[in-house]
């Protein structure tokens, strides 16, 4: 009754076009980032934002990007730890090597790099695809484990490829504290979200999708594969990037090569897919999802082995939590091939009729 | 010219078994469609269970024939892989017939977790030893062309061996059994093959069976090399460019590209490496299936893919 379009007539293209045509959801998601700038800063404690917050929010960003070119262009890529990886050391030297480098202008530029590497990884998908494509994009990962590495350079020749950033700050805001933190990485995923749900719903967003659904079909039509290809590697490689310089500077703050480890593009692609392929909302709730639940089993399962008596090893908790997270994607791919944004619109479809069945 | 050669035994005897671990994915490939990332974990899973019980059983039932308790163990061992087999495709799989090829591939990597998980609360998490009796030493062979002769590891001509026969055999059994020959079919097309009356549910569990026995074999050869241990389950890793090399549904692909592999890797690594650094192996790996991918999509001896709107 209260979730319904009835009367909310469009009289202008603008309106027509709008992201959230219905008021309801205009207010809600105004609500929510309102709640995330003001309200959750006044309500969680630090470790909230250190544990689950910042690393939902700077993963959220990746995989937002990882979705552009999943979920909407349809290349499987397993490079995204690597895009990250590049994102962050870029970054590092912009700000190691230029003088009074402005943060921003560093993380930015991080995603710039990425863009050119994830461009030039991107080229085999021109030929290749589906299962091959996603084999042929460990290329990148497996390369630039190596280069980090082994080449000095990149780490301003530190022995063990650990690198550090400290001392965060825009025109004299220090972003110290997690809040500054979370503030910081908001700002970020707001924005970002906002250029990738424009750019999906634009001409090349559209060009995307058909190439996802049959690239030679798409083609016929006058659609360019290259172009769309590239650009969709181009426009996710630049996300990931980005993400994975904060995921240096303001999560972890020292790193080595090892954090961008090929887990991570594992977790980015679970997180598309469990979120949803194709949706940039989907795309935030499998970053929550793959965030939190490991901190959820940790915590709860000593917990719940207290119940019936037992102590368990730490050992025993990681195996278990392997088992139950393992168990969990697949019951999830199971029940909800098309993720949790699914179940999102599946649940507004209900709204909007509630309170009648049909 | 001996030092070559020696590297380029070494990286084919290195091809044989990573073709080993790449006939895995390949059976699983052709037969249902699955990209089986689980088959490192398998290969892990398998050969713990193979180290602990070839150590209980003499423990638990107080002999000490070595040969006796390894052939107890690889029964065991070889039941428990029929049986993990039959749970992923009753509790998994066969609710997700139908799906793309990325959730199957997720669904697999979901299953990686179930099994690391399992195999290592069941079977601990240490370093543990398979010793099936392959012999250590290096033999020279060639004395009288090279001075010295070639060192060759006799571990490896033996596993290299074992991979041959295990090939010959899967072939056999692809060829000339009824079974085999309802695999190929389902393979080449489900639903003409189920409209015949072949049953989909049961060859499924059958290859996954069979992918666990090939697991298995890698598991115990791998296992006696490096010792069983988690990073065991990282030679699927290395195994991949082997597939797309020589083509996700040629089992002959999967081990020509083995041996292409292994070679490039030896000789990338010993010839190239010392210049850019070391360690460039596993990305040469990588970059050599790239390059062959750019002029042959479908491998080297992939089906062709055609292109129909």
């Amino acid at each position: 009754m209260l979730y319904r379009e009835n009367g909310q007539f469009k009289t202008s293209y603008r309106g027509d076009q709008a992201i959230f045509p219905i008021a309801q959801d205009r207010w809600l998601i105004s609500a929510m980032i309102a709640f995330a700038f003001v309200g959750v800063p006044l309500i969680f404690d630090e470790y909230y934002f250190l544990a689950i917050f910042i690393p939902f929010l700077i993963l959220s960003l990746a995989a937002v990007g990882v979705n552009i070119l999943v979920g909407y262009c349809g290349q499987i890529s397993l490079g995204s730890g690597a895009f990250m990886a590049v994102g962050a050391y870029a970054a590092y030297n912009l700000m190691l090597r230029i003088d009074g480098m402005p943060l921003i202008v560093a993380i930015i530029g991080g995603g710039f790099f990425a863009t050119m590497v994830g461009m030039v990884f991107g080229i085999p998908s021109l030929r290749v695809r589906g299962l091959y494509l996603a084999v042929a994009t460990l290329a990148a990962q497996f390369f630039w484990d190596w280069a980090f590495l082994r080449v000095g350079w990149f780490t301003n020749y530190t022995p063990s490829g650990s690198v550090a950033v400290s001392n965060l700050h825009i025109m004299g805001w220090r972003i110290d504290t997690p809040v500054d933190k979370y503030w910081f990485c908001l700002g970020f995923l707001v924005v970002f979200a906002l250029v990738a749900k424009n750019l999906v719903r634009s001409a090349i967003g559209r060009n995307w999708m058909a190439i996802r659904d049959m690239d030679v079909a798409a083609a016929v039509i006058g659609i360019r594969p290259v172009y769309a290809k590239l650009s969709a590697f181009a426009v996710s490689s630049f996300m990931v990037g980005m993400a994975g310089a904060l995921w240096g500077f303001v999560y972890l703050g020292s790193w080595e090569p090892a954090a961008f480890s090929i887990e991570t593009s594992f977790q980015l692609l679970f997180m598309v897919i469990i979120g949803g392929l194709g949706s940039i909302m989907g795309a935030m709730m499998g970053a929550a999802f793959i965030v939190i639940t490991p901190i959820f089993l940790n915590q709860f399962l000593p917990v719940a082995a207290g119940w019936v008596g037992l102590t368990v090893s730490t050992a025993a908790v990681t195996h278990t939590e392997f088992i139950i997270f393992g168990v969990l994607i697949v019951w999830f791919l199971i029940v909800e091939p098309h993720g949790l944004a699914r179940l999102w619109s599946i649940g507004k479809q209900k709204l909007r009729i509630w309170p009648f069945p049909h | 010219m001996g030092f070559f050669l020696e590297t380029l035994i070494g990286g084919l005897m290195a091809g044989m078994l990573y073709s080993l671990v790449a006939l895995g994915f390949v059976l699983i490939f052709k037969a249902s469609g699955v990209f089986n990332f689980a088959q490192g974990a398998m290969v892990l899973f398998a050969a713990l269970a193979m180290a602990r019980f070839s150590e209980w059983l003499p423990q638990w039932f107080g002999f000490e024939s070595l040969i006796l308790a390894n052939l107890l163990a690889f029964l065991i061992s070889v039941l428990i892989m029929f049986l993990l087999a039959y749970a992923i495709e009753r509790l998994a799989l066969r609710h997700l017939v139908n799906q793309d090829g990325a959730t199957l591939l997720m669904a697999t990597l979901g299953i990686t977790y179930v099994i690391d998980g399992l195999g290592q609360s069941l079977f601990g998490s240490d370093i543990y030893q398979v010793n099936v009796g392959m012999p250590k030493d290096p033999v020279f062979i060639l004395d009288s062309v090279f001075e010295g002769g070639l060192m060759v590891s006799q571990e490896d001509l033996v596993a290299a061996a074992i991979a041959a026969a295990l090939v010959a055999g899967l072939s056999l059994f692809f060829q000339k059994t009824t079974t085999g020959r309802a695999l190929r079919a389902v393979a080449d097309d489900h639903q003409a093959a189920q409209s015949i009356g072949i049953p989909l549910n049961r060859i499924w569990v059958i290859v996954w069976c069979v992918a666990g026995i090939v697991a298995l074999v890698a598991g115990i050869i791998w296992g006696s090399k490096l010792g069983v241990q988690f990073s065991l389950s990282l030679v699927a890793l290395r195994a991949l460019p082997v597939i797309i090399l020589g083509g996700l549904t040629s089992i002959p692909g999967a081990i020509i590209g083995g041996l292409i592999i292994g070679v490039g890797e030896k000789l990338s690594e010993v010839f190239l490496g010392p210049f850019v650094g070391g360690g460039i192996e596993i990305w040469f790996a990588y970059m050599v299936a790239l390059v062959v991918l750019l002029f042959r999509p479908q491998g080297l001896f992939g089906e062709k893919i055609i292109d129909r709107v």
